[in-house]
């Protein structure tokens, strides 16, 4: 992308705006999904600080689930936008609550790079876990949080397809769920790039984020 | 309490004082602190209640009750391979003198079947039962601030 620029415009005052214009760029061509032309990267592995590499698996590139708009989305969804998704159940008291409000402030960490964050909360309870109290309790988080849901087999086969565990745990008259605790992120043209353990914390969520945004 | 009187009448009836502000309940062996509840959205049937306690002499929390869930348990939550498992356990140890934390990591009082939406700001009554090791029952009633939904966690902050 560099390359496109004169040498002399990365001098001086002329350093801050272009800056500026190249995100811009990189941002509207993300959106546009045309990722490859604004400089991604292709390497199939990258380096992360904190969090996992999964550059080398292939994962989610098949689930249809539906928004609380009644709207369907898949992965595709969210192209040009860095997706990170994470299951859960709105009962869950300690884990769920703690990676969303992790995820907003990870995205407010990243600043205006935040903007492209997109977290997608993919409920593991859709029998109790009604479309109006998941985008309540997303919206709480961040209103730019979404939820997803599906029917019971859907959400097995998208659990399935990710590699998440899940399990009900019968609990006096009612029950809750054990589940993997995993944040996945996509770069914006959907390859699935980093795996976020629940033990991070939102500054080194937000280094490892801004790691895959170089990428594409 | 007659054989420390002269000696020391002050400081028995400042300790006593202490003890009353600290845990409401005249003779409370455990100390309750920073009790929270995470608040809930419309609709949301669970919460959670947190709190740091710590006992004088060994003891364990038994139960909790509270009016705004028809059914509180008290688990455990562990990671194993980022994988989140929780549990009902019958009892949560309070070794004396060390102060036990109901945090997001371990162990935690559910609050199920809520009876309606707990709000930013509300006080959330709790009753704790702690036995000590003859068997004696102690209630404990706390007030426990509902905090909102996205409260960080404050041991997650020492990360």
């Amino acid at each position: 992308m560099r390359g496109f620029l004169p040498v002399w415009l990365f001098k001086g005052r002329y350093f801050m705006s272009v800056l500026l214009t190249r995100r811009t760029l990189l941002t509207s061509a993300g959106v546009l999904g045309l990722g490859l032309l604004a400089g991604c990267d292709n390497s199939p592995r990258l380096s992360f600080k904190y969090g996992k590499d999964l550059s080398n698996q292939i994962l989610g590139r098949t689930f249809k689930l539906t928004d609380s708009q009644g709207e369907t989305k898949s992965l595709s969804s969210y192209r040009g936008l860095m997706p990170m998704i994470f299951f859960g159940f709105t009962q869950c008291p300690a884990v769920c609550p703690t990676t969303l409000a992790r995820a907003a402030q990870a995205k407010k960490l990243m600043g205006r790079d935040g903007e492209r964050l997109k977290v997608v909360f993919i409920t593991l309870d859709p029998e109790r876990d009604t479309p109006e109290v998941l985008d309540a309790y997303v919206k709480a988080f961040d209103p730019s949080f979404e939820a997803l849901y599906g029917s019971l087999e859907e959400t097995a086969a998208t659990a399935k397809e990710f590699g998440v565990f899940y399990e009900k745990i019968p609990s006096g008259s009612t029950y809750t769920l054990s589940h993997t605790a995993t944040s996945f992120v996509y770069d914006s043209r959907g390859t699935l790039r980093l795996g976020l353990s629940q033990s991070l914390n939102a500054q080194e969520c937000a280094e490892d984020l801004l790691t895959v945004m170089e990428v594409c | 309490m007659n054989a420390h009187q002269r000696p020391s009448r002050l400081k028995s009836a400042l300790l006593l004082t202490s003890l009353l502000g600290l845990a409401g309940t005249a003779g409370a062996a455990t100390q309750v602190d920073n009790a929270w509840v995470r608040a809930t959205v419309p609709g949301q049937h669970a919460s959670g209640a947190f709190m740091d306690l710590t006992a004088s002499s060994d003891s364990k929390l038994v139960d909790v009750q509270s009016p705004v869930a028809k059914n509180v348990q008290i688990h455990q939550s562990s990671m194993h391979n980022d994988v989140m498992s929780m549990q009902q356990v019958d009892a949560i140890a309070l070794p004396a003198g060390k102060k036990v934390s109901l945090d997001t990591h371990g162990y935690h009082v559910m609050l199920m079947e809520l009876t309606g939406q707990i709000k930013v700001g509300d006080k959330v009554p709790l009753t704790l039962i702690v036995e000590n090791a003859k068997g004696e029952k102690e209630s404990i009633k706390v007030q426990a601030e509902a905090r909102a939904l996205d409260a960080p966690d404050h041991s997650m902050m020492q990360h």
